[in-house]
């Protein structure tokens, strides 16, 4: 678009200016310093110019006509009037009033600092004297629209007021049918919620049938909210109780990232200062963010989902930890029912930082004197910043003195990285999701993006309307099916029996790349010899897919120039979770998609920061940048630059602990922002595990499951009270920035950790993550050429980088692999059963997973006021015919046992789901779904079998 | 246990928003088809006809059954719904409405219906139903002027309406559309019909010397804007393939009937000019998008094309007949094209002009009933015989929907360039008896009034420019002494708010407040006149762009009536 050889002028007010080519006329007068006034247009990427508002016209020499300057394309030589023709001003003038005529009073309406209400005082429109002339709807006895049968007055969103939705306040009072709301909903996040309902003046916003929007099919994204230039859509914080509202009240913005999934969407905070509370000691401002709109970032172009958007206040929920605790004398640990969080004094007493840090560090540093460093561990997190995974690992390392230092990315991709690591020497992604946009076929596998990875999603929504296959393989349905070209919902388990089908297919119809294959891998012929007698008629029976069909989409994924492969945890959470990324390495290998644009293999992560605390090296494993422990030259680099002898021995995983504390090694942990105590598998063993520790110390921002089995609470900052960089599925590093101060005595995480580091007798003097990040870049070749300083400045740079004022690497591995000899290898693999397979006793697979609103443990999302009413209670999601036969009616409780446990919960028909399978989400602690889950591990990844274990159903 | 997390709403038994009801979706495959086996049937542009299936069978459109037809078509509820309310001939009713009665009626309120008593009938007609039985609304115009005032019992429309008539039809109950005698397949055939659409496949006619005799001939498009069809044909061509054919058969205009008259008596001619259309721009289909005030006509038309299949003259499912719902604004080109897309009839902006990004974003070319009918005949007579039929310096035949206060109303093919005067009383026996010549519409409800000093300038496309009106699809409506011009532009306007698609700012508020600005005892003059002048710079299309018309003439051309009514200053 810059290319001045393309550019061409025309006139605009007599001036000559320069245009593009594709530029519309609103664009070309921007760029020449003129705003033109707009309503129906957003200038934001995503967002289609309509043209139906008129407040944008301009004149066009010899048309008759005005045209809409939003939208119309501008061409060499075209002669336009603007700000300079009174016929232009007067019809945009004239739209603003016919707008104003009946907006309710700015004092009163919704939004009085809304884009209409600026652009009146622009205009200098007197709205008093507009509403002389012009006459108010309300005069009319009857409407102009006819066929229009008015809805009753009884109705929840009667009269287009309607408070049904808990993040977001309707008053269609304000609204001017612009459709920018229809277009958010629709066209940017494809949430398909949104219409224009209706004609003429009875134009009208809806929801689904013109339901209440609480009641409606609406996500609660609040793409809507943002886009709406009148209030008529609001974030419910921003309206009083008569439906006023002022969207500029916040004093400060803060740009920063959203702290929930992988997806690592920018974000701005508005934040509304408030003095300091009486009893607070540093005198700091505390402030409150009153709402978050999405920023123009890398992976997210202004979108949210409604945890980033509306899921912002957990930090001030009034459980939240505001100083150090210490458990009581003789109180026993444990879950107990009538332990609250919000209360913590009945079980813990209130402790200064220097006498929590003291008891918290020396219980740790007398463990290891008594036994050996083998007998503490740590849990890092992948919530917290890359700087204090950094130094989470780091203390581990060089302070208790082993490597059993691990987070959850044991549970979510941990046999997906062994399987990259393994057979393309890296683990993180080859390639963004945005280059699912540049993709002919996508597949979809063990993933939900619409809801764990709903900005992800929008993308795969948005290249599927531009003519992109996209693929669906999985047991169950989801929303996205909508957009997919073929859904496979194959038997539970029958993944790795599918693929190889696939890959049957490709090596038998000769569909593969052979130029690909010999320049860049290794072991094609073993690959080829393993899937030979594995065609899909053999494989069907396993995986439940008709072999026809098995075809169909193997040689849609092989036949085309460009295709990528997306995954999440259906396919890591199961005894055979490397096998099936083995699988799927193996069918981009064949048909060489990856290394090019448009081509490649993403396993979507689900934390914030489970890409970053990876690469930091929070893996027993592995050393920062995925460096084996067990590699004397690689471990000699890190002990001078740490000044300390390492372990060569790598440590243990997540599960291997906590089996090493039910055997009596491992005697005291500490544990910052993981929650094992809801998130490992078969929770009886692990929850009775912690209460076997001889010393806990848990870091946090409430009283956590975990929590609950500590000796030592330390109150940890929250994600917007600090600041430092995290680590998205893309590989983009990016600047996370501190809104408001922690509350009460709670500190950074880095701090915390450095107060116990200090305690080992570790002399580390980091005054900031500032600090820690340069020593990072030390260790860490993945962040050449990303300083702090330039992510202050650009907000998010992806790794690798080539220089320091390249862009990054979205598409990496196109002329090799980081392996010797750089070829990826093919890693055959054959169908193995579940662990636990149903049988008659067990009939129906158990399988858990994340909710839209839930994320995690739920220890951040059920604190959040917007997400706890959206999804307050734990169900189970059933087949209605699985109901049926139970003879249970949709919304009463069952039981769901399996070989370690029983819960009982609502259950909830859903169309989605296959017979035969439950799906219960493990975030509800009432109804902890990992009560049941079985715990064998995948042999390469540890990673427990979270998506398959034999449960029975009964009527509770 | 967690005791800080409340519980706050009561237990979902869903998931959000409303669930596809299985059994409502078999009932719906039974009426549809089913989108599993064919799966054209899902395909977006065939929304309206399934809802029209819908409608029909049942009378109405209900919740539970748009949420089955969304699963059905994979849709968003919203795309549906946006649909369903888009359209006046569909009645959607929520779960919490009651359906409306199995008949319905509709008293066309139009102006020429309006000036033969359709407002006292309707009345009437309200007074005497029993509202559990019979809905009795109005509705725009029919299109049979005619014979105004005009009632639909159902489907059926009652001519020269009145009480007893009316009645007669609900108790009889006639509500399937009148027996329509048209010229027939074989008839035409006799008469050498279809010969030019043979000549021209088989190359005896080429499409530049066709396109030199429609040039010569002078033919223009008469739906309205008076474009040269040659010209459209270049435009057409000139743009890749695959390109599309459209017949505008949804004359909506008040006044207008001429291309039900064609249509009814010589579908044939019509048909194979539309298929000649169809060759010249070498579409891949043809589409006929027919209004559903013409139910007669549907059948017709189905038949008609039936014939033409079983005679092998043209492919099966190369010409797809297509139902409007109710709505005058798909009479405009991009809303028709919208709307035989699956979607409210919202006209889009330009360019790109249908003829480069038309039906399903391919080059289209758009023509209208009349337009095209006049191709065979042109063809067979001779580019001269239609060339010299002018009078007063202009060239062609137009066919004139003559109603209101004449003698004879009705379709009057005449001279282009005829003035009113001669009009009257060459064609329609004059004006009727009792009444004076106070005004007239020369286009319908958009093209502007014109006064009674004024019959005598020619009537064309071009010659009504200077007098602040156009001749559009040549619907000539005769007001007189015994009329009331305020009471005829607030219907008019009352029209166009009514079928306003509300989409852009000028028409969808401007309409209603000038409506609403008429409708006071006085009038201001000043707003009326900042109002039509953003409405006829920035609205997106010709509707609202002409809306103002009306009273823009009356303003310039009827002062002292106004004045002596008293709703504008004397002097």
């Amino acid at each position: 678009m810059s290319d001045a050889s393309t550019s061409y002028t025309l006139i605009l007010d007599d001036v000559e200016v320069q245009a593009f080519p594709g530029e519309t006329l609103w664009q070309v007068a921007k760029r020449a310093g003129e705003t033109i006034p707009h309503l129906c247009f957003k200038d934001a990427p995503g967002y289609r110019a309509d043209g139906n508002c008129r407040a944008c016209m301009v004149e066009v020499e010899e048309e008759r006509v005005l045209a809409a300057s939003c939208i119309r394309e501008a061409a060499p030589g075209m002669v336009v009037r603007s700000a300079g023709s009174a016929r232009v001003q007067e019809a945009r003038r004239s739209v603003l009033e016919l707008l104003l005529a009946d907006q309710p009073e700015r004092a009163e309406s919704p939004d009085r600092a809304s884009h209409l209400w600026k652009l009146a005082d622009e205009l200098a429109i007197d709205v008093s004297s507009v509403r002389q002339r012009l006459p108010a709807r309300s005069e009319r006895n009857e409407p102009t629209v006819h066929h229009v049968a008015p809805r009753s007055d009884a109705l929840a969103h009667a009269r287009g007021q309607d408070s049904s939705h808990s993040a977001m306040s309707v008053d269609l009072d304000a609204c001017i049918t612009c459709g920018l709301c229809e277009r958010a909903c629709r066209e940017v996040q494809g949430n398909d919620v949104i219409g224009l309902a209706h004609r003429g003046a009875a134009s009208k916003v809806v929801f689904d049938f013109d339901d209440p929007m609480g009641d409606s099919t609406c996500v609660a994204c609040g793409e809507c909210v943002q886009a709406c230039p009148t209030g008529a859509l609001m974030p419910a914080t921003l309206i009083d109780g008569q439906g006023r509202g002022d969207s500029a009240m916040a004093d400060r913005t803060v740009d920063s990232v959203c702290p929930y999934c992988g997806v690592g969407c920018q974000l701005t905070y508005h934040v509304k200062d408030e003095p300091a509370p009486a009893e607070s000691k540093t005198g700091a401002q505390r402030g409150r963010i009153l709402f978050v709109e999405g920023k123009d970032g890398p992976s997210n172009q202004g979108r949210l989902c409604v945890k980033g958007r509306f899921g912002f206040d957990y930090p001030s929920h009034p459980a939240r930890l505001t100083r150090p605790l210490i458990r009581r004398e003789g109180v026993p640990k444990g879950l107990d029912p009538d332990f609250d969080p919000a209360n913590p004094l009945t079980h813990f007493r209130e402790a200064s930082w220097e006498e929590a840090l003291d008891l918290a560090a020396s219980g740790l540093t007398q463990l290891k004197a008594q036994h050996s460093p083998d007998a503490l561990a740590g849990f890092g997190s992948a919530k917290c910043s890359n700087e204090e995974a950094w130094l989470f690992q780091k203390l581990v390392r060089t302070g208790f003195g082993s490597n059993h230092v691990d987070h959850c990315t044991r549970l979510c991709h941990a046999s997906s990285v062994a399987a990259l690591m393994e057979c393309l020497g890296s683990g993180a992604v080859t390639a963004s999701f945005m280059q699912a946009l540049e993709a002919d076929v996508v597949i979809l596998t063990g993933c939900n993006p619409a809801v764990n990875h709903p900005v992800a999603a929008t993308y795969f929504k948005q290249a599927a309307r531009n003519g992109t296959k996209l693929i669906i393989i999985d047991p169950r349905g989801q929303a996205l099916d909508a957009y997919a070209w073929r859904s496979l919902r194959f038997s539970p388990g029958g993944d790795v029996a599918l693929f190889n089908a696939m890959l049957n297919v490709i090596i038998d119809e000769a569909l593969y790349d052979q130029a690909y294959i010999d320049a860049h891998t290794e072991g094609f012929e073993a690959l080829a010899a393993s899937v030979a007698d594995m065609s899909p008629e053999v494989m069907s029976t396993l995986c439940g897919v008709e072999p026809e069909t098995i075809r169909e989409v193997a040689r849609a994924y092989a036949g085309v120039d460009r295709a990528m492969i997306f995954w999440g945890m259906g396919i890591s959470q199961h005894v055979h979770g490397t096998d099936n990324a083995r699988c799927l390495i193996s069918l981009a290998l064949t048909c060489g998609h990856t290394g090019r644009p448009g081509t490649g293999l993403h396993p979507l992560r689900g934390q914030n920061n489970v890409q970053g605390a990876s690469d930091a090296g929070l893996i027993p494993m592995v050393l920062p940048d995925y460096q084996p422990v067990g590699d004397a030259q690689l471990r000699a680099a890190f002990e001078e630059l740490w000044d300390t002898a390492l372990d060569p021995e790598p440590g243990l995983t997540v599960v291997e602990i906590m089996d090493a504390i039910t055997a009596g090694t491992i005697k005291g942990m500490y544990i910052l922002g993981e929650n094992p105590a809801m998130s490992d598998p078969d929770l009886t063993h692990a929850r009775a595990a912690l209460a076997a520790l001889e010393h806990l110390v848990v870091q946090d921002l409430f009283v956590t499951e975990t929590a609950q089995f500590a000796d030592v609470i330390l109150p940890a900052a929250a994600w917007s009270e600090k600041s430092g960089t995290v680590t998205n599925t893309n590989r983009q590093v990016q600047m996370g920035r501190a809104a408001l101060s922690p509350p009460g005595e709670a500190k950074p995480d880095w701090w915390i950790i450095q107060e116990i580091a200090r305690r080992f007798g570790l002399g580390w003097v980091y005054d900031g993550p500032e600090q820690v990040f340069a020593e990072m870049k030390q260790g860490m070749h993945s962040l050449d050429h990303i300083t702090w300083s330039r992510l202050e400045r650009e907000g998010s740079v992806t790794y690798p980088c080539p220089a320091d004022d390249a862009p990054g690497q979205d598409v990496v591995f196109s002329d090799a692999f980081p392996r010797a000899g750089g070829r990826a290898r093919f890693s055959p693999t054959r169908p193995l059963p579940p662990d636990e397979p149903v049988d008659e006793a067990y009939p129906i697979v158990l399988t858990t997973g994340r909710l839209l609103e839930h994320w995690h443990t739920g220890a951040m999302t059920r604190r959040s006021r917007v997400l706890e009413e959206r999804e307050p209670e734990a169900a189970a999601y059933l087949a209605p015919a699985e109901l049926d036969r139970m003879g249970v009616t949709s919304g009463n409780d069952i039981q769901i046992t399996t070989r370690r446990g029983t819960i009982t919960l609502t259950a909830r028909a859903d169309q989605t789901m296959p017979e035969g399978m439950v799906f219960v989400p493990f975030a509800f602690v009432e109804a902890a779904a990992n009560l049941l889950t079985n715990p064998a591990l995948d042999p390469f990844g540890k990673i427990p079998e979270f998506k398959y274990a034999a449960c029975r159903l009964s009527p509770a | 246990m967690r005791a800080d997390v409340k519980k706050v709403k009561p237990r979902r038994a869903s998931a959000r928003g409303r669930q596809l009801d299985p059994d409502t979706l078999s009932e719906l495959r039974n009426i549809i088809g089913d989108e599993r086996i064919d799966s054209t049937l899902r395909r977006r542009d065939r929304l309206i006809e399934h809802l029209h299936a819908l409608q029909d069978v049942y009378g109405y459109l209900s919740m539970p059954r748009l949420r089955a037809l969304a699963s059905f078509m994979n849709l968003p509820m919203a795309a549906i719904y946006e649909t369903a309310t888009f359209y006046a001939h569909f009645d959607v009713i929520h779960d919490e409405q009651t359906p409306p009665p199995k008949l319905t009626l509709r008293v066309c309120d139009s102006l020429s219906c309006r000036l033969a008593g359709a407002v006292a009938l309707h009345q009437a007609l309200a007074d005497g139903a029993d509202p559990e039985a019979v809905r009795v609304t109005r509705a725009p115009c029919m299109g049979r002027c005619d014979t105004a005032p005009v009632v639909s019992v159902g489907h059926h429309h009652v001519l020269n309406a009145n009480i007893r008539n009316v009645e007669a039809a609900v108790e009889r109950g006639q509500v399937q559309p009148e027996e329509v005698s048209w010229q027939r397949l074989s008839e035409y055939r006799s008469a050498g019909g279809y010969q030019l659409l043979a000549d021209c496949r088989e190359s005896r006619v080429s499409i530049e010397l066709l396109a030199k005799e429609l040039e010569h001939a002078g033919l223009r498009g008469l739906g309205g804007a008076g474009f040269p069809t040659f010209r459209k044909w270049q435009a057409v061509r000139a743009e890749p393939g695959p390109r599309y054919a459209v017949i505008n058969a949804d004359e909506g205009e008040p006044g207008t009937f001429k291309d039900r008259y064609y249509l009814e008596r010589e579908p044939h001619v019509f048909l194979e000019g539309a298929l000649v259309s169809a060759w010249a721009v070498e579409a891949k289909a043809l589409y006929i998008y027919l209004r559903d005030e013409y139910p007669g006509l549907h059948r017709v038309l189905r038949e008609a094309i039936a014939e033409l299949e079983s005679a092998a003259i043209v492919e099966q499912g190369f010409v797809i007949l297509r139902r409007g719902a109710g709505a005058y604004i798909c009479g405009e080109e991009s809303a028709l094209i919208e709307s035989l897309e699956g979607k409210p009839g919202k006209p889009r902006l330009r360019p790109p002009f249908v003829a480069q990004r038309g039906l399903f974003g391919q080059p289209t070319l758009v023509n209208n009933v009349e337009t095209v009918y006049w191709i065979p005949r042109i063809h067979a007579q001779g580019a001269e015989w239609f060339a010299s039929q002018g009078r007063h310096g202009r060239r062609g035949l137009r066919s004139f929907s003559v109603s209101g206060r004449v003698a004879r109303p009705g379709v009057h093919v005449a001279p282009a360039g005829i003035t009113l005067n001669e009009l009257i009383e060459e064609y329609c026996g004059g004006m009727a008896v009792g009444h004076r010549l106070l005004a007239y519409l020369p286009g319908g409800a958009s093209g502007g009034i014109l006064p009674a000093s004024k019959a005598d300038i020619p009537l064309d496309f071009d010659t009504l420019q200077e007098h602040g009106c156009f001749i559009g699809s040549a619907a000539v409506i005769v007001l007189s002494d015994q009329d009331d011009l305020a009471a005829a532009a607030s219907n008019l306007l009352g029209f166009f708010a009514d079928e306003s698609c509300g989409q852009c700012t000028p028409c969808r508020v401007g309409t209603e407040k000038m409506l609403t600005l008429l409708e006071r005892d006085t009038w201001d003059e000043q707003t009326l006149q900042q109002l039509a002048r953003v409405m006829a710079d920035a609205s997106i299309c010709g509707l609202g762009q002409a809306a103002p018309n009306p009273v823009l003439s009356l303003l310039r051309d009827f002062r002292s009536e106004l004045a002596s009514s008293n709703l504008i200053a004397k002097g």
